[in-house]
């Protein structure tokens, strides 16, 4: 398919019909970059490694409404993950938000339909907030999401509001019966001295093709805490473009970890934007990747205010074929004296033919700062591999001890036990079936 | 129980063991002196079977196998057991576990059941009691942060465990302070018996006031250039390497 072309003829076709549900303006504003910046190709710096245009060579049924629901609670209840009896979850399916598949625990939080907030209480929050990751990601790929906005979902977390239970978000497409492009949009308003454990993951059913093209958009308040979790580990058939985009507008501190063990080409962009005083963040990230993949972790630190304090640490191991990509962004404004950023990127090679690109990329502007960077890529420790042997440790195992040993300062970093062992188990069962 | 014959052996086309010959039989301590590079770690961890090393001529038998044919867990597995100059640091590997692994993975290859958790700690207690060792070391990452003491402790504790046949011990003294190395060679001293043997190979003659050799070998230019008991470790400490040195040229230029 031309990609401008079939959107072009999608958006024209039921942009008037949807007018009316607030986002007129704001979709026709996206589409109009998006016709303008088109899809990105590697001339484009932020894209130079990771290569889209293959995924919009493909036909995809994209329907910018919801269908009638052919994935069903029988469905979902074999993708759960652990813990879920105890979570609020938060269904999507080929993008759009479906309250008849989630499950809301927790009585007191808020959950509408994105339009929903827009036209009521929330109304001033949306349109604050909603579109904020424009400023920091300005390609096509980004613009696309916002020009077919609908079906989205709105999150508050109350102030006060210390939520007992998780949030689990699930992305599901359902490729049973053609390829699929699924666009979900989310906004979550944490408040005042909140805290939320997020915790979010991608089931693609079916054997064809999907590509979902997501942004979600978080608020941290004053003395707010989020812990973030991204768990990708989909089929290789499956494709995505994941934006996270968190600004945290008081003191506040922010926690995530993104570990990404499977899909066929996976771009995370991750954004905190550190826009208060004292700020906190830490980003950890683990990258486990076989066969073809690709997989390419974009961050944004941006240190907006002063005493801040950033933490980033990303891991990957590589094998087969695979193809990596770490771009770290650290930015330090002006104002943003006494700032503490620290990054680093750590990366195994197991196989001649696995390639990473790493790129640190500070950018400072005030003087008075501590920032570090380090960037590593190399082989498995033989080193440690030989002291294993010497002990009596046969080859396979001692790699395997090895390589959980390595993922273990990431994976220390999720909290919620079930979630933990459950990709500890999945990092384990790969490493005892295909890692030679 | 070692039988090395015409070992040649080097790294990356550099010849660093020219010709050794050595024999140790059970209840042997022998060890093994040297300059720097004439071959003395290399020996060590050609033994060992680190793969970095080639052996281009010679054989090796231990205990009736030969040991060059054999992948390193399999030499653990047969009951050799080197303690590393410098023992690897794993960050997230809990030594604990990784010591419960190693002792039952050679179990296994000896052909016995794994140890359950209670004889394991059983095990581990008795060895800490006879090493000196604290919980609260095993506790952590294997070797990481740990001090030079600590960690050659770590090394014998390890042997404890594993109960070799043939331990060689490769500069188990250095960096060590006088009170670590009594510690450390306490330590080995306690898991020796009529069956087992130690090839300790050092630079200088000091560990060996606490491990004392039947057999004392100089090792120069990659072979074994002088045997003789422990008084010849002591002639070394008092004349230095050059004598060996000298006499090795003069006996060249023959």
């Amino acid at each position: 398919m031309n990609s401008i072309e079939y959107f072009k003829e999608r958006f024209e076709q039921w942009q008037p019909d949807a007018g009316h549900n607030g986002f007129g303006a704001i979709r026709q504003e996206a589409f109009n970059a998006f016709s303008k910046l088109g899809i990105p190709t590697s001339k484009n710096e932020e894209w130079k490694y990771t290569r889209v245009a293959g995924l919009f060579n493909k036909d995809y049924q994209f329907t910018p409404d919801p269908q009638p629901a052919s994935v069903t609670a029988a469905d979902v209840n074999r993708l759960r993950l652990p813990g879920y009896e105890e979570a609020n979850e938060l269904v999507f399916v080929n993008g759009f938000f479906s309250f008849a598949l989630s499950v809301i625990r927790s009585s007191d939080l808020t959950v509408l339909a994105l339009e929903e907030a827009a036209k009521n209480d929330f109304r001033e929050l949306v349109a604050k907030q909603f579109g904020d990751s424009n400023k920091y990601i300005k390609d096509g790929i980004h613009a696309l999401n916002t020009a077919f906005v609908h079906g989205g979902v709105f999150v508050h977390i109350k102030k006060d509001q210390v939520l007992e239970h998780p949030v689990y978000v699930y992305n599901i497409t359902d490729a049973r019966s053609a390829n699929i492009l699924a666009q979900p949009r989310s906004l979550i308003h944490i408040n005042e001295n909140a805290q939320v454990q997020l915790v979010e993951t991608y089931i693609t059913l079916g054997a064809n093709q999907s590509f979902t093209n997501q942004v979600m958009e978080v608020t941290v308040e004053k003395d707010a805490r989020l812990e973030y979790y991204k768990i990708q580990n989909d089929g290789d058939h499956t494709n995505q473009v994941s934006t996270t985009h968190i600004r945290q507008t008081g003191k506040s501190n922010v926690h995530t970890v993104t570990v990404s063990l499977n899909g066929g080409l996976v771009r995370n962009n991750l954004n905190l934007i550190l826009d208060a005083k004292f700020c906190e963040a830490h980003l950890y990230g683990l990258y486990f990747q076989t066969g073809n993949s690709h997989i390419d972790n974009h961050t944004i630190v941006d240190n907006i205010k002063p005493n801040c304090l950033s933490n980033e640490l990303y891991k990957g191991i590589m094998s087969d074929q695979s193809t990596g990509v770490f771009n770290g962004k650290i930015f330090v404004r002006p104002q943003a004296q006494k700032t503490n950023a620290y990054q680093s990127n750590k990366n195994v090679l197991l196989s001649d033919t696995t390639s990473v690109n790493a790129k640190p990329q500070l950018e400072i502007f005030a003087d008075d700062v501590k920032c570090t960077h380090g960037c590593t890529v190399g082989k498995l420790n033989e080193e440690g591999l030989f002291y294993l042997q010497s002990r009596g440790i046969p080859e396979k195992t001692a790699r395997t001890l090895l390589l959980r040993a390595y993922s273990a300062d990431i994976l220390e970093h999720i909290k919620p036990a079930p979630i933990r062992s459950y990709v500890e188990r999945l990092i384990f069962e790969r490493l005892e079936s295909d890692i030679s | 129980m070692l039988s090395i014959q015409d070992l040649h052996a080097g790294i990356e086309g550099k010849k660093i063991l020219n010709g050794i010959n050595l024999d140790i039989k059970p209840g042997e301590v022998h060890a093994i002196m040297g300059p720097n590079g004439s071959g003395k770690s290399t020996l060590a961890n050609v033994l060992a079977g680190r793969t970095d090393y080639e052996v281009s001529r010679g054989t090796v038998e231990f205990l009736g196998k030969d040991l060059l044919d054999l992948a390193p867990e399999k030499r653990a597995g047969e009951g050799l057991f080197l303690a590393f100059q410098y023992p690897v640091e794993i960050p997230g590997l809990n030594t604990i576990n990784f010591i419960k692994t190693a002792v039952n993975e050679v179990r296994k290859y000896r052909g016995l059941e794994p140890l359950d958790a209670v004889s394991f700690l059983k095990l581990m207690k008795e060895k800490m009691a006879l090493m000196n060792i604290e919980q609260s070391l095993l506790s952590r990452s294997l070797n990481e942060g740990f001090s030079g003491g600590e960690k050659k402790r770590n090394e014998v504790f390890q042997m404890a465990m594993l109960e070799p046949k043939l331990a060689i011990l490769d500069e188990t003294d250095s960096g060590l302070d006088i009170d670590a190395i009594r510690i450390v060679s306490n330590g080995v001293n306690k898991l020796r018996n009529k069956d087992n043997a130690v090839l300790v190979v050092t630079h200088y003659q000091r560990l060996l006031d606490y491990i004392v050799p039947d057999f004392v070998h100089v090792l120069y230019n990659g072979r074994i250039v002088k045997s003789g008991t422990k008084e010849l470790a002591l002639e070394l400490e008092e004349r230095g390497y050059d004598f060996i040195k000298n006499e090795t040229s003069a006996v060249e230029a023959v």
